[in-house]
Parts: C-alpha cells; structure tokens; sequence
C-alpha cells in the first residue's frame, strides 16, 4: 500500500496545529477578543509575518526544491499588494467622496470617476484615472488580478528566461534585472500607481465598520488560513513524483532533461505557482501594513528573503517558515530601538545602528558553517546527524573517497 | 546737474549747463533707478563705449549689446566696426552686426541678406535670433487667411483637433463658449425648484442625458441662454479656415529664416548625435571601470561578489579619508589611487580566504554570503560615516569642461575617467597576456585540478586574483567618487548595472566587457536622449532590452568557446 499524504509529511499535522494553537492564542490575548494583552499593532506584526512566512514558503519551493535562486519574488508580492491596494483606495476615496458631496444634484458617474481620480492622484499632479485603474472599482475583478497578473508576468519572465537555458547566478541576475526595472518603473509618477508616493490607508476596509482591532485579528486569521493552506499546497507539489523530479532538477538538471523529462516546463511551472503564492501573501501583507510604495519591491527585498531561507534551512518548507518568522520578527525587534544597548567599556553598542551588521554577519556565519539553518536544530532534537566522512577528500570532486573511508 | 555750494546745491542744466537755481540738501532726493531704468541707461551708454580706447570696455559693450541691442544701435555699431583696431574684437563686432540686422534690419532685402550671411553657422546667438523670426500663433478666419501664412490647418489633423479649433473661434470671439460639465451643474442646481429642474426629479439627475434635456426645459422656458449643441459646434468648426501665421509680417525673411534654420538644424542635428556619443563613451568607461573588477571575480572565477559595490564605495571613502589628511588636491588623488587599491586589495584578500574560498563548490551560496558582508558593510560605512553625502574634491584642473562649440562639450573628470578605463584595459591585457601570474590565472581558470598538477598552487592564484578584482574596484570608486556623491549606498548603484555589463559582454573575457560596457553605455544614453524627461523610464527599457538580449544570446557578446565555457 502507498503510504498517505501525512505519512510522507509528517511535518504537516504539527505544522498545522501550532499555527491554530498560535492563531487561538493571539487572539484570546488580543485587544477586541479577550485579555487585552497583546497590543493591535503586535497583532499586525504578527499578521504580517504570517505573510511573510507565506511567501518565504513559495521561496523555499522555487530555490529550496527546485534550485532556482530567484531575486524576484518580492516583485510579486509587491504586485500582488498594489492590485489589492487599487480597489481599496478606489473602494474608499469613493466613500469618502460621496460623503462629502456638496450641492443638492447627485453625482454622475463621470463627476463621481472625476472626483475619485482628483482625490487619489492630486499628489502626482493628475486628475485622470489612468487605464490600468479601468476595473479598481470592483473587488471580484481586482482579486482576479491579484493571481493575474503577477502569474502573467512570472509565466511570461520564466518562459524567456528557461527556454533559453538560463540557470544559475545568471538567472539569479536576470531575475534580480527584473525588479529593478519593476520598482524603477513604479517609481515614476507617470506609472499610473503614483509614483513614489505609493497606495496608502490601506488599512480602512470600504463596506466595514470594524475598528483596527478586531480588523487586524481578521486579518491575522486570514494570513493563518493562507499561510496553512499554502504549506498544504506546497508539501502536496513536493511529496509526490513532482517532488522528486523537482529535487532532480536542483541536483543535476542535465541528467533530469536526459531522463525525457521537460525540465523547462516544470521550472516554469514552479516559477509561476510560486509568483502567484507570493502574490497572494502580498494582498493579505498590505491591508495590514497600510502603504505600499516602489521601496518595498526594490531588489534588496527579494535578497533579504533569500536570508531568511536560507537562515531558517532549505528544502524544508517548516525551516522557510521559522527562518521567515524568525528574523523578521527579531529584526522588528531591533529595529524598533526595544532592544537594550550593549555597553562595551568605551564604546555603547547600539543595536538600531549594528542591526544590519549583525545579520549581514551572522548570514555569513550560517552559510558558511550551518547550511541547514535554524530546521538544523530539528535534527538535532530528533537525533538526526550526517555521517561523518573524516579527513580531506582524496580527488578534486565532491563525492570523492575520503582518507579515513578510504582506509577501512 | 548738482554742485555743492555752500549749505545748498547749486542746480544746472545738464544738456545746456544753464543755471537752474539752489535748492536746500533737504529737498534732494537720490533717486535709485529701477533694473529697467539701469538697463535703459547702460544701452545707451553702450554706444560710447564700443569706441572705448579700454578693449575690456568695448567687449562689456558688446556683450551688453548682444543682451539688449535693438533697432537704434545698428548705426553706431556698423560707425565703429571701421576703427576697431583688434581683429578678434572686429570679428565680433561684425557678427553681432549681422544678428542685429537680422532682427531689426530696416529693408526685407538687408536682413535675408544677412540671414544668409551667416550660412549654416550654428552658434546658439544665430539660432536665438532666428526663432523669433519664425514664431507662429495660430488663428482662425472667416474667409481666407490673412497675414504672413506659415501652414494653414484643417481641423482633425495631427496636432489640431476640433476641440482645439472651436477653442480657437472662443478665444476670438467668433463662437459661444461651450456649457461645461461644471457649468451645466451649476446652471440646473440654481434653477432647482420643488425637488425637480425642467421638469427633472433631482434624484434622475445622475444621468448626463437627464441633465441636458433638463437643460433643454430650462431653455424652452427662456431661463438660460442657449448652448451650443454638438451639430452647431461642428457647423460653426466647418465654416471656419484656421492658420499658422508668422509674427513677422514679411514672407521674404521669414522663408530666408526657415531655410536657414533647415539647414542649421541637420548640423545642429549631427553635432548632438556626437555630444551624446561623448556622453554615452564616458558612461561606458564609468561602468567599464565598475565591471572590470567584476570581470575578473566573477569572469574569471566564477565567484559572483556581491559586495562588490561595497569595495567601490570603500574606495570612495579612502579617498574622502585621504583628504581629510592632505588638502592639497592634486596630491590627494595621487596618494588615493594606490592606497584606495591597497585597501581594497587587503579587504578583498582577507573576504576570499575567510569565506569564498569554502563556497567555491557552492557558487549560489558565494552570492548570498557575499550578499551578507554587502550588507554588513555599507551598514559599517552608515555607522561610521554618517548617512550624509561626504565631499571628495577633484583638482582644479579637472574642473570644467572641453568646449567644442555650443552643443559638444565634455567635462575633464569625465574625459580622466575615459582614460583611467583605457589604462586599466591596457593593464588588464598586459597583466593577463604577459605576465606569469596571468598564465597561472588563465590556467587556474580552465582547469584547476589540471594546473594544480602543472605545480601552480590554485589558492595562490584564486587569492591575488580576486584581490586584484577588489582593488580595480577600490580604483573606480575613488574615480565614481570625484564627480558622484559618496554615501554608503554609492556601489550598489551601480552593482547592478555592473553584473549587466559582464553578463550582457559575456563572462571570462575582457573584450565582451568592453562591449558589454559599451553598449549597456550608449543603450542608456540613447534611450534617455528619446525621452529626456524621464531617466527612470529610461534605465526600465534598458534592463527590459537587456533581458530580451540575453534571450538570443544567453552568453553574452562575446562567449567563450569549448571547455572554458563550463556547464
């Protein structure tokens, strides 16, 4: 008999009931459901990284199981978060348009597009809703775009980019060239997404009369069900035949391609799944975060999720997750000047300042000396160990005979 | 005239030098002339001054009259071309004579002559007094156009719409103005009445169509005044002819103008196309500069350094720290270049033997540890430097620029920075072809197990090399530095484009950089030169064209050929 899903996936089960235990906890503790102990903004924090755990999922697919070290993602989730952003700022400036209507004559359709494009692009100098706007005013159409658009565009990029056989640092180039030129475009005021200004008020739902308190514990739920549905979604594609042909493609694509498999399909495959995974972690991330703006898909972001991958451990989804949670929480933590200074005789060590320092080096370090990152301690506790192959490698290639096997 | 005299001033006439009585110093007042009245005065003054015995003078004179001459100074300063003893001072007399004449000549037949005096000169001067000549207003007539016609329009076509033309007969009083969605509203919300206007429950009036024949009620009624609909529009656009027509009446100078400004304008034209080519090359050096060290690290070794941006700002900042110590200019830089080179050169060394030297079996690991110390670093750089731009001053003699004429022209650090980039090629070449750590690094990088049998110690080799990678970039950031603002973020500006260059020109080869530079280079320029607003727009289609680029040749310009190529 096959062995079932959760016996291949043993991890799914514990995953699944810590991000309930968690999501329960958060909201007994929260402001609009229980003991008031945890503030709205940490239960945004937390929701937040819940997305952000997500899209670090969709990494770990695409660079953890299928070897592709994408530098793009972030450009898809940002995507994802301006084509929910769109209909909110439509969906309110219109509420807020209608409400301070003057004169005794109801708006037309045309004053009230007139009126709403006014309002939304007065900062870049425009009163014209540009074309991309065409369909902001309805939430079904621009739900659709959520998954659309950043699927186009990474189906679309990877069919270019596999089909001509580029792999390695290339492609991680090539992906890296992508955002710039996105979030360069963007930065334009002549965009269409006003510029560097970005969409903001994100946070306010039109057509909700919640507060920001019980608002942000919805959202959290909802980052909880994405996030749980996507870790489902990605142990299903990597426990199967795909898995595998996914994990031959990282390890020797050549001997894949010969094995009659069209490895090109599958990459592109991968690579647009998890756009669009990423996508939908960026619509759930910005009605929490409040603004979206070009900075957020700058390159610098796609590489910092590579760290958190990489610190949390590849080709495990639950190491995408703890590295995700981990460091962007920590980050948070030292960033937002909570952490205490270090005093070191002559010299105070303040972390808001030797943050970044810190993680650039510790990045280094787990590279280096951990490659399996934080889901290394998994190992541990289950008393999982490599072998040890000891003394230095006969031949040049890495399975060579070492000295101590070669003696046995 | 005033004279002192006494308490008092004595008054007198200053054209006759009559005697005009005293007046107490009470009563006088200086007056201070206003900078029209100033100008006024110094034009007129500008006459004597052409024949001043001073040549200073009589160039101040001349440049003031080029400011503000007008139609009355053409006699004094055709009387004062005889005399004028220095022939570079002639010459300019004469020139400016001819622009004056151009603009204010007295017959048609002076000034076309001395339009076509000038020829195809395409001074700014010659071009700035033509224009004025050639500008056009448009209007509209009942019948035929009248005036010095340019080009007469039809409505529709390019570049003149009805809406235009209608706006034309408005603004000439030959059409009613048209109702605006705004003054539609505001005529129908003043003539509200029980809840209805015309006839029109308010609550139907979101719709335009409800609005206009509300309107149309109001108007039966003999409320408003009529507006004018869509079909008289259009009727009243028809019976109309609409021109372009020359300010300057006469048809003669104006063609002579135009001609001459045709021909101006291709060499105007040709000129440009060289000044963006110069600007294109010292782009192209200033990301040949920046590559080159990747060239070599990530060419030649195939280890991606993403901190390479960060040894181009140390060098920038050894050189900011040099002249923190020497303030003579020139000397500074001297001393930077090479401990710019050292600095990196050491930090460079110290990176690959603690870290890229594990990861060379895991080349997408160097990247993100790479990633690691770039981010680490520039953070260091924001700690220790502060986050404002720091100064690093180029000598005076590479201030300014080398003038062609009025279009070409390029400044000394750029044309330093084309050299510098020319020297380091030739260095990179000879170092490479020439010397013996170049064969040990050429054979290093084919097979290194091989050359490690041949007695060449690979570590060895992989260590300078990429020290060498480092202190190329050291180099370029004391030159991007000289004319680029140095903040911790100046290499990852250009990283980027960096990993460009190498990857579009083909990776292991030095030529394919070059190439690689120089097409990254004049792709930039040329597309900011199509649409010189927008420089983001600009770097968006160059990475976009380079993406598709690398669809057809996804090894670069030049790729090598065989078992170097690898995978």
């Amino acid at each position: 008999m096959k062995p079932g899903f959760l016996a291949k996936n043993p991890s799914v089960l514990a995953f699944l009931a810590l991000l309930a235990l968690f999501t329960l906890a958060v909201t007994l503790l929260s402001t609009a459901y229980g003991a008031e102990i945890v503030s709205t903004s940490m239960v945004k924090t937390l929701g937040k990284t819940l997305c952000l755990c997500l899209i670090a999922i969709a990494m770990d697919l695409v660079w953890g199981y299928t070897g592709i070290l994408s530098l793009g993602h972030f450009a898809f989730f940002g995507l994802g978060g301006y084509m929910i952003g769109m209909w909110l700022m439509v969906a309110r400036t219109r509420e807020i348009v209608l409400a301070s209507a003057a004169g005794v004559l109801p708006m037309t359709l045309q004053e009230l597009s007139d009126a709403i494009a006014t309002q939304i692009f007065g900062v870049v100098g425009s009163s014209e809703l540009p074309a991309i706007w065409h369909f902001a005013g309805s939430l079904p159409m621009q739900l659709i775009f959520v998954v659309l658009v950043p699927g186009l565009l990474a189906f679309l990029f990877g069919w270019l980019a596999f089909r001509s056989r580029v792999t390695g640092v290339y492609l991680s180039i090539l992906t890296q060239a992508m955002t710039l030129a996105l979030s360069l475009y963007l930065f334009q005021n002549d965009s269409g997404l006003r510029g560097n200004n970005g969409l903001s008020g994100l946070q306010n739902i039109p057509g909700l009369a919640a507060d920001q308190d019980h608002l942000s514990v919805w959202f959290l739920w909802a980052s909880a069900v994405a996030l749980g549905l996507g870790y489902l979604l990605a142990s299903f594609v990597t426990s199967g035949k795909f898995g595998s042909v996914m994990r031959g493609i990282r390890d020797d694509e050549a001997r894949v391609r010969f094995l009659g498999y069209s490895v090109e399909s599958y990459k592109l495959f991968v690579f647009t799944l998890t756009a669009v995974i990423a996508a939908i972690a960026g619509a759930l991330y910005y009605p929490q975060a409040g603004i979206i703006n070009p900075a957020e898909m700058a390159p610098i972001a796609s590489i910092y999720l590579a760290v958190w991958v990489a610190i949390g451990g590849r080709g495990r989804l639950y190491g995408a997750v703890m590295g995700a949670a981990f460091v962007s929480l920590v980050s948070t933590w030292f960033t937002g000047g909570r952490a205490p200074d270090l005093t070191l005789g002559i010299y105070t060590v303040k972390w808001v300042d030797w943050w970044q320092v810190l993680l650039g080096l510790s990045f280094v370090l787990v590279t280096l000396f951990a490659p399996k990152g934080l889901s290394g301690l998994v190992d541990l506790l289950a008393g999982l160990r490599t072998p040890w192959r000891g003394g230095t490698p006969l031949g040049p290639d890495d399975g060579s005979l070492r000295e101590e096997e070669a003696v046995e | 005239m005033l004279e002192k005299q006494g308490a008092d001033y004595a008054l007198s006439d200053p054209v006759s030098g009559a005697p005009a009585g005293t007046a107490p110093k009470a009563e006088i007042a200086e007056i201070k002339p206003n900078s029209g009245v100033r100008g006024l005065i110094a034009a007129a003054l500008v006459q004597f001054h052409l024949s001043d015995p001073d040549p200073a003078q009589r160039r101040a004179a001349l440049e003031a009259l080029a400011r503000e001459g007008g139609a009355e100074h053409l006699a004094p300063l055709a009387a004062a071309i005889e005399g004028e003893s220095d022939p570079a001072i002639k010459a300019q007399k004469e020139r400016l004579l001819g622009l004056l004449t151009i603009r204010f000549g007295a017959t048609p037949a002076e000034r076309v002559t001395a339009i076509e005096g000038f020829g195809a000169d395409m001074a700014l001067d010659f071009r700035g007094a033509l224009n004025p000549i050639l500008a056009t207003a448009r209007a509209a007539f009942d019948g035929a156009p009248a005036g010095n016609v340019a080009q007469e329009l039809r409505p529709g076509q390019r570049g003149f719409t009805a809406e235009e033309a209608y706006a034309l007969l408005v603004a000439q009083g030959l059409a009613p103005k048209r109702l605006t969605r705004a003054d539609l509203r505001a005529v129908l919300e003043a003539y509200v009445e029980n809840g209805a206007v015309g006839g029109v429950p308010l609550a139907a009036l979101d719709d335009p169509a409800k609005r206009d024949a509300a309107y149309t009620a109001l108007e039966a009624a003999g409320l408003v005044p009529a507006a004018a609909t869509d079909d008289e529009v259009a009727n009243t656009v028809a019976a109309h002819r609409y021109a372009e027509i020359y300010a300057e009446p006469d048809a003669a100078v104006t063609t002579a103008a135009a001609a001459a400004l045709q021909s101006v304008s291709l060499k105007v034209d040709a000129m440009q196309g060289i000044d963006l080519g110069l600007d294109a090359l010292s782009l192209a050096s200033i990301y040949f500069l920046a590559a080159i060290g990747l060239a070599i690290t990530f060419g030649v070794m195939g280890v991606i350094n993403m901190a390479h941006g960060e040894f181009i700002t140390m060098g920038a900042y050894t050189g900011y720290v040099v002249q923190l110590w020497i303030h003579d200019y020139t000397a500074s830089i001297l001393v930077a270049l090479p401990l710019a080179f050292a600095v990196t050169f050491t930090a460079g060394v110290a990176m690959e033997r603690l870290v890229i030297r594990h990861l060379y079996k895991r080349p997408l690991e160097t990247l993100l540890a790479t990633f690691g110390i770039s981010i680490a670093l520039q953070q260091l750089f924001k700690n220790i430097f502060g986050t404002q731009a720091r100064p690093l001053t180029a000598p005076d003699w590479l201030d300014g620029a080398w003038v062609l004429n009025d279009i070409v022209g390029i400044s000394y650090i750029r044309i330093a920075i084309f050299v510098l980039a020319l020297i380091f090629l030739g260095l990179y070449l000879f170092v490479m072809k020439r010397t013996r750590l170049g064969l040990e690094v050429r054979a290093v990088t084919q097979n290194p197990s091989m050359a490690a049998s041949m007695g060449i110690n690979p570590d060895r080799i992989n260590m300078l090399a990429f020290g060498l990678g480092s202190g190329i970039a050291g180099i370029a950031g004391v030159a991007i530095g000289l004319f680029a603002k140095v903040t911790s973020e100046l290499g990852s500006d250009y990283i980027v484009q960096s990993f460009m260059t190498v990857v579009v020109g083909g990776v292991g080869n030095i030529w394919g950089t070059l190439a690689g530079a120089t097409l990254v280079g004049f792709l930039q320029k040329g597309i900011e030169a199509l649409n010189p607003s927008n420089t983001l727009a600009a770097q968006t289609y160059m990475i976009l064209f380079i993406i598709i680029f690398i669809q057809f040749r996804p090894r670069g310009i030049i790729a090598l050929k065989g078992r170097a190529a690898g995978d």
